[in-house]
């Protein structure tokens, strides 16, 4: 375990090593949550009656969904490891008496959450302090609270578990773009990035909530604003369960086939 | 203490002749050649035996060397390295050997070599005297008092070779595999690397294979000598013999004694 967290420790120092852009990154995230809690309002004043949540529930969920971006960003991938796959120089990672799985798992949490920790500041210091609809509301109660946190680790951990069947993937795909592109697309849309899944035509929503995109950012916001609760809520975060065991199951799978037929091009 | 016998891989190769049309067609039928790396290599090497491994390009040193560290599974043959199967119990082998890729780096690009080092220690779980005693003697030998510090991408080739070897011997691995390591270097920089070599093999009794394509690499370091062609071992031996297989004339450069031997060869 200790191995793996020195790879987390050397990579959030990495992300401190350029100290413009962890700045940049302090105040994007604000200001793209104020643009789209702007776009949302003139949607809700031309006709209210047709959201499925309230205003104040939809700009909580952006300044969540901003806040904790860099934890269930798309294209949040630690892009060394795809061009070390490409290059070849993952030949030296394959000497190393670690698990690769666990060494790309620490690499690409330590990456989000050092990120995630610089950004979600301001959002945290400014926003709940903005006037009442506009503003971050508080959670819809204490049980709700830690539900919604213990549901976020899940969820951030469905997330990284995710992106590695991504990273062992390019074992077999030699070319990278394709599948990261889909990747992405796929979870920026169907973990409710774009538009919160609730907002999604019925028969659509309730397929969308039982993939595993869903058990990512979708699952701890809602649980926060107490959009789920009660009996749902326990499926939920059984289902996060689910889909964490699965999908590193998957990638363990992906990941034994890969050693065996790894090909080191050159030199 | 290396044992190989029989030794084979072969991998497959996309062919086409140049021009759109080919290339179109390619799409629906390609044609693959299969490329014997290896078709049939046995030797053993005892401990703190010193042995270059040479050949012409594509003759499959390379390959021998990714097989022998664990990264790459062989289609046949066997290979015991302190009676561990490298492929079989990778974790629990490459505890026990460092390998150095001239043309790929093991250093973070972005922090310091220092921090590299430090995340060596953790994942080979080096003890504290240990480290700190190998730390002093590989600063001490090569020279990197003023590298620790920087930034590996702004190092020099020279100086980043130093520090690659380093970091590959920091856990006194009993066995050394250097894939061209002065490959690149000035000339200053290269006898700085053989010296080096030579001094850790003399104390430490490691077993060093290495693969070169400079001749002077492997006339200052390997009392031995395994020449393979087409996947084939064909000599092995003392730099004596191979003069004694091209006719015993061997009046001018080495470089040109080898020449003709893989002439002679057909390799």
């Amino acid at each position: 375990m200790k191995k793996y967290f020195s790879f987390f420790r050397l990579r959030f120092v990495t992300s401190l090593q350029y100290r413009i852009a962890a700045l940049a990154g302090l105040s994007t995230q604000f200001v793209w949550g104020a643009l789209l809690i702007l776009a949302y309002r003139a949607f809700y004043q031309a006709e209210p009656e047709a959201f499925p949540m309230s205003f104040q529930a939809t700009a909580t969920y952006v300044w969540l969904q901003q806040a904790l971006l860099a934890l269930f960003q798309p294209w949040g991938f630690e892009n060394d490891i795809f061009e070390s796959v490409q290059s070849g120089t993952v030949a030296y990672e394959l000497c190393r008496p670690v698990s690769v799985y666990g060494m790309w798992f620490s690499r690409t949490a330590a990456r989000r959450i050092s990120s995630v920790l610089l950004r979600c500041i301001p959002i945290f210091l400014i926003a709940p302090f903005l006037p009442a609809p506009y503003g971050l509301a508080g959670p819809a109660g204490a049980p709700a609270f830690f539900w919604a946190l213990f549901s976020l680790v899940l969820g951030s951990l469905v997330a990284v578990a995710f992106v590695q069947i991504v990273y062992f993937s390019t074992f077999f795909t030699i070319a990278t773009e394709g599948v990261r592109a889909l990747s992405a697309s796929l979870v920026e849309f169907l973990q409710g990035a774009v538009i919160p899944i609730p907002f999604l035509p019925d028969g659509v929503r309730q397929v969308v909530e039982l993939l595993p995109f869903a058990s990512m950012l979708n699952a701890p916001l809602r649980i926060y604003s107490g959009d789920i609760s009660g009996a749902f809520l326990y499926r939920v975060v059984a289902l996060q369960l689910f889909w964490l065991l699965a999908l590193v199951l998957v990638g363990k799978l992906m990941e034994r086939c890969a050693m065996k037929r790894t090909v080191l091009l050159g030199g | 203490m290396i044992e190989v016998s029989h030794l084979q891989k072969s991998f497959r190769v996309a062919r086409r002749n140049a021009g759109f049309s080919q290339a179109v067609k390619a799409l629906f039928h390609r044609e693959y050649e299969e490329i014997h790396a290896l078709s049939d290599v046995s030797f053993s090497i005892g401990e703190g035996e010193m042995v270059g491994y040479i050949g012409p390009n594509g003759a499959g040193k390379s390959s021998t060397i990714k097989i022998l560290s664990g990264i790459l599974t062989p289609d046949g043959g066997e290979c015991r390295i302190d009676g561990r199967v490298p492929w079989k119990e990778r974790k629990e082998h490459v505890k026990h050997i460092g390998v150095v890729f001239g043309q790929r780096s093991q250093l973070w690009w972005d922090v310091p070599v220092i921090d590299s080092f430090e995340l060596l220690r953790e994942i080979y779980s080096i003890e504290d005297s240990l480290y700190q005693k190998n730390l002093s003697r590989l600063t001490e030998l090569l020279e990197l008092s003023q590298l620790l510090r920087t930034p590996t991408r702004q190092l020099s080739l020279g100086q980043r070779m130093r520090c690659e070897i380093a970091a590959s011997l920091l856990h006194s691995p009993k066995v050394l595999f250097l894939d061209e390591p002065t490959i690149g270097l000035d000339a200053v920089s290269k006898l700085a690397v053989r010296e080096f070599i030579k001094e850790l093999n003399r104390e430490e009794k490691t077993t060093v294979i290495l693969t070169t394509h400079d001749m002077q690499d492997i006339e200052a370091l390997a009392s031995r000598v395994i020449l393979i062609g087409k996947g084939r071992l064909l000599l092995d031996g003392t730099l004596e013999d191979i003069s004694a297989a091209v006719g015993g004339e061997n009046s001018g450069q080495i470089d040109e004694t080898l020449a003709q031997l893989y002439k002679q060869y057909d390799i």
